[in-house]
């Protein structure tokens, strides 16, 4: 059963003459548990989708299912709780907050769930356990790695247990031996079951997928297994 | 992690946007508590020195005789078709709504007695009382217990009274004890007693003939005074001495002119500071406003970590204005008023005023950024980054 299932989206900014079309027509379907990736040049709409995919950034036209869910139908109050409770984002630029400790940080969308503080600060550190920085959790953000920071991001994402996970060039920021790092982490996610959702254009990043969409001018321009992309 | 803790850490972490948000408050709060303070002070002080004026509200019997007197020409006798005055009937008065505003009140009996064959008028007073009422009263001698008699300048004069002297009035004697000194007043030309002594003498054992009131009227127009003097004591005819009390009240009306103009312009500056420099931060922390709306905050969320962080500094502002500005009122009845030595005694309403003024500048000045931050759309924010 498909997890997101988009048919026939399309995005344009401005209008009239000045329109730009950035992402145009498409129709596809994630299944539960897969392992996607976005590729596609810079420019191309590999963002623009991903934020419609976030819930984000309402398309110009068609629609996009979410377990289930036409999720913009929904108003944006509404939208807000969907993501809470449905989605993980992972940000190229970390977008950790600078004055949180990474428990803190990672603790943040549960900031508005009525949740005893004890529980909670149990639910962070698992998290960070999982991404392995479970003594660092009292650091503050300018005192860790790039790594560090994305794999805090990460705990961030997955604090809360989303079905799916949405990354935004996760390893955009990294060398190339903790993008491997990273890359690992998100396919041990994917194997305890969470959809992920990586935009990225690295080759090297792609590979750790089970599937690559590749976007050009905004429109669909490839759906294939990684293994058979990489021969 | 609560939406609490976020305010209280991006406070923490920003701590030079939350000093200047907290100066402005501090500012304006602190100002208008000042100037409040500071009229108030200034204000009780001149309501002492009014003091001086003396009465400034007669209470007589109800009487339908015109009085036949002008510039103390006399054209006619006493009247003595008027309903009485008993002392009794002044407990009423303490049950009046405004009776703390009443300095002094001093019932007199008033009666014509003959003193070396001359005819002359003897008021019993409560000498206590005529401290607040006659307050220019000076006298050679000491002024009389039961059994005493202080003699006006004119009085002594022309009855050739000296002090230690005994009159026999009314088979009592009266052993005169003060002579007063000139007062350029009705007071020159009468003999003083005791209250009861009078009565005693006079045969109007429990009757008064007037009472004098020295009401101070800061939170009460006069004219409320002798309204409600006047529903107590049915059976009086209850004046205000007009000149005296205008004057006051004038006085008193500048300065709650002056403290209220000042205050609206300050209160408008501090709010300025806290809209502009929460719009700034606002906009400084698109990012994280991005980010949290991005996992899932709703507008409310938001609005709400913004406010609160307007009400905890509200609150700190509160607090510093008023100690602030009792300091500074201090310094300013130092440097500007010429009696340094006013009372200023802590003042609690006026402290949860400032609080409760600080609380509502805070949140209505960080409305307008708390709003523009909750519509702050999440995708907007984090793709202009």
């Amino acid at each position: 059963m498909s997890t997101m299932k988009g048919e026939h989206l399309t995005k344009q900014y401005g209008h009239g003459e000045a329109a730009v079309t950035a992402i145009d027509d498409m129709t596809f379907a994630i299944g539960s548990g897969e392992f996607v990736g976005i590729m596609g040049e810079s420019g191309a709409g590999k963002s623009t989708l991903l934020s419609i995919m976030g819930a984000m950034n309402a398309p110009s036209a068609g629609s996009l299912e979410v377990e289930g869910i036409d999720i913009y139908s929904l108003g944006q109050e509404q939208r807000a709780d969907f993501r809470r409770e449905f989605l993980g984002f992972v940000f190229q630029s970390f977008h950790l907050i600078a004055y949180l400790t990474l428990e803190e940080n990672v603790m943040l969308p549960l900031a508005t769930i009525r949740m005893p503080r004890r529980r909670k600060l149990a639910m962070a550190r698992h998290a960070l356990a999982a991404v392995g920085l479970d003594c660092k959790g009292q650091r503050l953000p300018h005192q860790i790695s790039g790594g560090e920071k994305e794999r805090t991001a990460i705990a961030r994402a997955i604090v809360n247990q989303p079905p799916i996970l949405l990354a935004d060039e996760p390893t955009g920021n990294l060398d190339s031996r903790t993008s491997r790092e990273i890359m690992r982490l998100l396919q041990r996610l994917k194997d305890d079951g969470t959809t992920v959702v990586m935009v990225t254009h690295s080759q090297e990043s792609a590979r750790f997928a089970d599937r690559i969409i590749q976007v050009a001018d905004g429109r669909l321009k490839g759906d294939v297994f990684s293994r058979t992309m990489s021969g | 992690m609560t939406l609490k803790q976020i305010a209280i850490q991006n406070l923490l972490r920003r701590k030079g946007k939350a000093v200047l948000i907290l100066v402005g408050l501090v500012l304006g709060i602190g100002t208008v508590i000042t100037v409040i303070s500071f009229s108030d002070a200034v204000t009780g002080d001149i309501n002492h020195k009014l003091e001086k004026y003396g009465a400034n509200i007669l209470v007589v019997p109800r009487t339908e005789n015109l009085v036949l007197s002008y510039g103390g020409i006399q054209m006619g006798g006493i009247s003595f078709d008027m309903q009485e005055l008993r002392e009794t009937d002044l407990e009423a008065v303490k049950h009046i709504k405004n009776y703390r505003n009443i300095a002094a009140m001093g019932p007199m009996a008033l009666g014509a007695v003959r003193v070396n064959d001359r005819p002359v008028m003897l008021a019993g007073v409560d000498f206590e009382a005529a401290r607040i009422l006659k307050p220019w009263w000076k006298l050679d001698g000491r002024k009389p217990e039961a059994g005493g008699i202080l003699a006006g300048a004119e009085a002594a004069r022309v009855l050739g009274l000296t002090v230690g002297d005994t009159l026999g009035l009314g088979g009592h004697p009266l052993a005169v004890t003060g002579i007063l000194k000139p007062t350029g007043s009705q007071d020159d030309q009468l003999l003083f007693t005791t209250l009861p002594t009078a009565q005693a003498v006079l045969d109007m054992p429990g009757r008064v003939s007037m009472v004098e009131v020295a009401a101070l009227c800061t939170a009460c127009p006069i004219e409320d005074m002798v309204k409600q003097i006047s529903e107590a004591l049915p059976g009086a005819k209850v004046m205000a001495i007009q000149q005296v009390v205008k004057g006051r009240m004038e006085t008193l009306a500048q300065f709650k002119k002056l403290s209220f103009g000042v205050s609206v312009i300050i209160v408008l500056i501090g709010s300025l500071v806290v809209l502009v420099t929460m719009t700034g931060s606002v906009r400084e922390r698109k990012e994280e406003i991005g980010v949290l709306r991005a996992i899932g905050f709703r507008k409310a969320h938001v609005m709400r970590i913004i406010l609160m962080e307007a009400i905890l500094i509200a609150i700190a502002a509160g607090i510093v204005g008023y100690l602030g500005s009792m300091g500074a009122t201090r310094l300013a009845l130092m440097l500007l008023a010429d009696n340094v030595h006013v009372a200023l005694p802590w003042n609690l309403p006026l402290a949860a005023g400032a609080l409760g003024m600080s609380l509502v500048v805070g949140v209505l000045a960080a409305i307008y950024p708390a709003m523009k931050a909750a519509r702050m759309d999440p995708n907007d924010a984090l793709r202009a980054l």
